[in-house]
């Protein structure tokens, strides 16, 4: 069973693809830690054996920001926006976009679910 | 696209002149400036600025916190105040 950094482990999948469901780690993360570990990116997770484990994940815990650590940090910095007050912490507070793009429509990821507004007055012609 | 690191931060010269100048002879005023697009150097800290949103001054106190963010992040030029609701959103 692989386990790393906290609670990650799909079997069937290649070791390079299978290091992705770790939060903080990406396809060109992974490659870079199969590399230094010197296991090939098409080995499958489950085919790793104790020793590549063990380089894995003290690859990971030495190089790279995962998990907890890292979604502190993104909270941390959306907080700090938000407590100096400037634009970008505003957007946030507001659940907006916040790099210029247009609200008119779309802008659903930051916006969720639309509510739609009752009693508009239909235009009549 | 980020500006070129060779150019350093941009920041007004009257800008910069006016802080120098503060910095130097101690005594604190309201900075007024139009400067938004002046990047906030690490020597603002601690001032005061009155920063146009084209409309009126703001006051904008600088933290350490706000260094290498630019002036007018921190006065809105719009002004939200909701849809519908005919009294309107104090």
């Amino acid at each position: 069973m692989a386990r790393i950094a906290g609670i990650d482990l799909p079997k069937e999948k290649r070791g390079e693809i299978g290091l992705t469901y770790i939060y903080g780690i990406g396809r060109s993360n992974a490659r870079k830690i199969l590399k230094n570990a010197q296991i090939d990116v098409n080995t499958k997770v489950k085919d790793w054996n104790d020793e590549q484990l063990a380089e894995i994940r003290k690859f990971i815990s030495e190089n790279i920001k995962t998990e907890g650590e890292l979604r502190g940090e993104v909270q941390t910095s959306i907080k700090r926006l938000m407590d100096i007050g400037c634009y970008r912490g505003q957007r946030h507070r507001k659940g907006l976009p916040l790099r210029g793009q247009r609200t008119r429509t779309n802008a659903r990821t930051r916006k969720g679910k639309r509510k739609t507004v009752a009693n508009k007055k239909k235009v009549t012609k | 696209m980020a500006r070129s690191v060779k150019k350093g931060p941009y920041v007004h010269f009257k800008l910069q002149r006016k802080v120098d100048k503060i910095n130097e002879g101690g005594k604190k005023t309201v900075v007024k400036t139009w400067a938004r697009r002046s990047t906030i150097s690490p020597d603002f800290v601690g001032h005061t600025f009155a920063v146009h949103n084209g409309n009126k001054f703001i006051p904008v106190y600088v933290t350490e916190n706000m260094v290498g963010h630019k002036l007018g992040e921190f006065a809105p030029t719009r002004n939200f105040r909701g849809h519908g609701d005919k009294k309107g959103k104090k």
